[in-house]
């Protein structure tokens, strides 16, 4: 077979794979779209959920499942930022650092059953936590620390060391030069990494289930007082995420309408995060236009 | 009367690891003179260019030995602030290497970074930076632009802008119209000269007509050794050496 045909094959043959993909991915969304549509309402996505009757809703499920997302971007963000920024701009390649690596890639290769357990061992029973916000957000941020550590280091070694190497000339110090001229050429990247990791974060739900509990106790949104039992601030409550509310629904609910509450619950999550992926190509598209401004 | 030297070297060895590829180097540079160093492929260049504003800092393997000075002031001294003297010592490299923002902030970076807020301070720096670079007239309408979008001769006279804008003493250009067309670089050769009145230029080429034409002192490196340093014209017309002779007469390198 000359080379011209085999081409032309192989270009077929990877159409058609690429094809096949996207028919089980759109087939799937569209089933649970389809599904979980119409069920969606004010009333389902604001008011709280039943246990034994029909008619509940997923309000207090999304409003915890938003929280502990902030909570655990709010610690994994900086921590992964100063950890990616030293890994690719100061450490040294030496066994410390290579160490520090391989911890980082099984880390992000565990899996969140396993993060989960741990969490309940150490921040529940150890610190005594309890289930709580507080335990589920520094789940979440075990689980996505890796990763974003990961990303932001790639994202900063993707910038070429001419560039680092023309700050350095101008007279900059190696700090400025991380600064002002890595980290902004490497925004983009870095800003999508972080906000895939929170979609990622914000569908999760084995790790949260022993750490954030099943239990979604009524919250007061009228008290904002983060120190009240009742307040939805406050970070020692149980909290029981959309994610996890679909798990425990399909494993032991037992509403007579628990199938809709599910398809409509599964709708909103997988509009959620579909939500923060257009989110992030947009962002990062803007951010990169607006830094270099091409 | 001898003009003021710049920058003085004394026998400047470099090892890159065990690998020593300066041999000991003795060369001065004097005051608004450009000088041309050449050499074939290897023969430590872009090495001995690098030592003079400590780049080859940034490689661990490289240990440098020997007196570096400029203006009496050993630069190598632990006294010596490396950030300070890469601004007085500026560098253009082979590839042109912009920062991927507008050719405004490319040529205000080292200014923003000293501080200065001023508006009209940075319009200023940016037009009398870039009218130094002869580039001014073609991207003045475009200064927001990306300084990525402009052709390699025209980045590289941004850069080299930018360069100026930060007022360096002496400039380094590592074969800096290389990777450029005959007429880019003959504009580019053509700034140079006339920069030769306010900065102290030192300039790495293969370009032999290049050197001939703008430099007024040429050093010839073979194989880590300074062969011979002398004005341009005496280079090329009555070298002291064989070696300078055979290789300018292109009979090896
Ligand atoms: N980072 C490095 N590590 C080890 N050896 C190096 C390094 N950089 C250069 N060398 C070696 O040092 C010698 C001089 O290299 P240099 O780059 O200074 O040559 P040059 O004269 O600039 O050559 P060219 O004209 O090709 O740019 C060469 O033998 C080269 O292999
Ligand atoms: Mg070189």
């Amino acid at each position: 077979m000359d080379a011209k045909r085999a081409d032309k094959l192989m270009t077929g043959v990877l159409y058609a794979v690429a094809g096949l993909i996207i028919i089980i991915l759109a087939s799937l969304l569209g089933y649970i779209l389809w599904q979980g549509l119409p069920h969606i309402s004010w009333h389902f996505l604001t008011s709280p959920a039943k246990s034994f009757e029909a008619g509940g809703g997923i309000g207090i499920q999304l409003f915890n499942s938003f929280y502990l997302l902030l909570l655990a971007m709010l610690i994994s963000v900086p921590l992964s930022l100063g950890a990616g920024i030293y890994l690719a701009e100061y450490a040294r390649n030496n066994w410390l650092t290579d160490v520090v690596r391989t911890a980082i890639e099984i880390l992000s290769s565990l899996p969140s059953v396993v993060v989960g357990l741990f969490g309940f061992l150490v921040f529940v029973l150890q610190f005594q936590f309890g289930f709580s916000i507080l335990s589920g957000a520094l789940a979440l941020t075990m689980f996505n620390l890796p990763l974003l550590t990961r990303n932001v280091e790639d994202a900063l070694r993707s910038v070429s060391f001419d560039q680092r190497e023309a700050g350095l000339a101008l007279g900059l110090s190696r700090w400025e030069t991380v600064t002002h001229i890595v980290i902004p050429s490497a925004l983009p990247g870095i800003i999508t990494g972080m906000i895939l990791g929170a979609g990622r974060v914000f569908g999760e739900a084995a790790a949260l289930i022993y750490t954030a509990g099943q239990s979604a106790p009524a919250l007061n949104f009228g008290d904002w007082n983060p120190l009240h039992v009742a307040s939805p601030l406050n970070i020692f409550r149980p909290a029981e995420t959309l994610a996890v509310h679909i798990w425990k629904i399909n494993s032991e609910g037992i509403q007579p309408d628990a199938a809709a509450v599910s398809a409509g619950a599964s709708a909103v999550l997988i509009i959620a995060v579909l939500a923060f992926n257009l989110l992030a190509r947009w962002l990062g598209n803007r951010i990169y236009r607006k830094v270099t401004a091409a | 009367m001898a003009k003021t030297k710049v920058i003085t070297s004394e026998n400047v060895k470099l090892h890159y690891g065990d690998f020593e590829a300066l041999h000991g180097i003795n060369l001065d540079f004097a005051e608004h003179e450009i000088t041309a160093l050449i050499g074939p492929s290897g023969c430590g260049k872009s090495t001995y260019l690098r030592c003079l504003n400590r780049m080859n800092d940034l490689i661990p393997t490289a240990r440098v030995e020997g007196d570096i000075r400029l203006r009496g002031q050993d630069i190598y001294a632990p006294s010596q602030d490396v950030v300070q003297l890469r601004k007085s010592v500026g560098m253009v490299f082979q590839q042109p290497n912009p920062f991927p923002f507008s050719i405004y902030e490319n040529v205000v970076y080292g200014l923003r970074l000293a501080g200065v807020k001023d508006r009209a301070v940075l319009d200023e720096a940016v037009e009398t930076s870039l009218q130094q670079a002869a580039i001014w007239d073609e991207v003045k309408d475009k200064l927001h632009e990306s300084a990525l979008s402009l052709s390699g001769g025209q980045q590289q006279r941004v850069v080299i802008g930018r360069v100026l804008a930060v007022k360096p003493e002496v400039i380094l250009m590592d074969e800096p119209t290389s990777a450029l067309d005959p007429i880019s670089s003959s504009q580019i050769e053509n700034m140079l000269l006339a920069l030769r009145h306010d900065y102290t230029i030192i300039l790495v080429t293969h370009n032999m007509h290049q050197a001939s034409r703008i430099s007024d002192k040429t050093a010839f490196f073979l194989q880590g050794r300074l062969v011979e340093a002398a004005p341009t014209k005496q280079i090329f017309l009555n070298p002291a050496e064989k070696e300078t002779e055979d290789y300018i007469t292109g009979r090896f390198g």
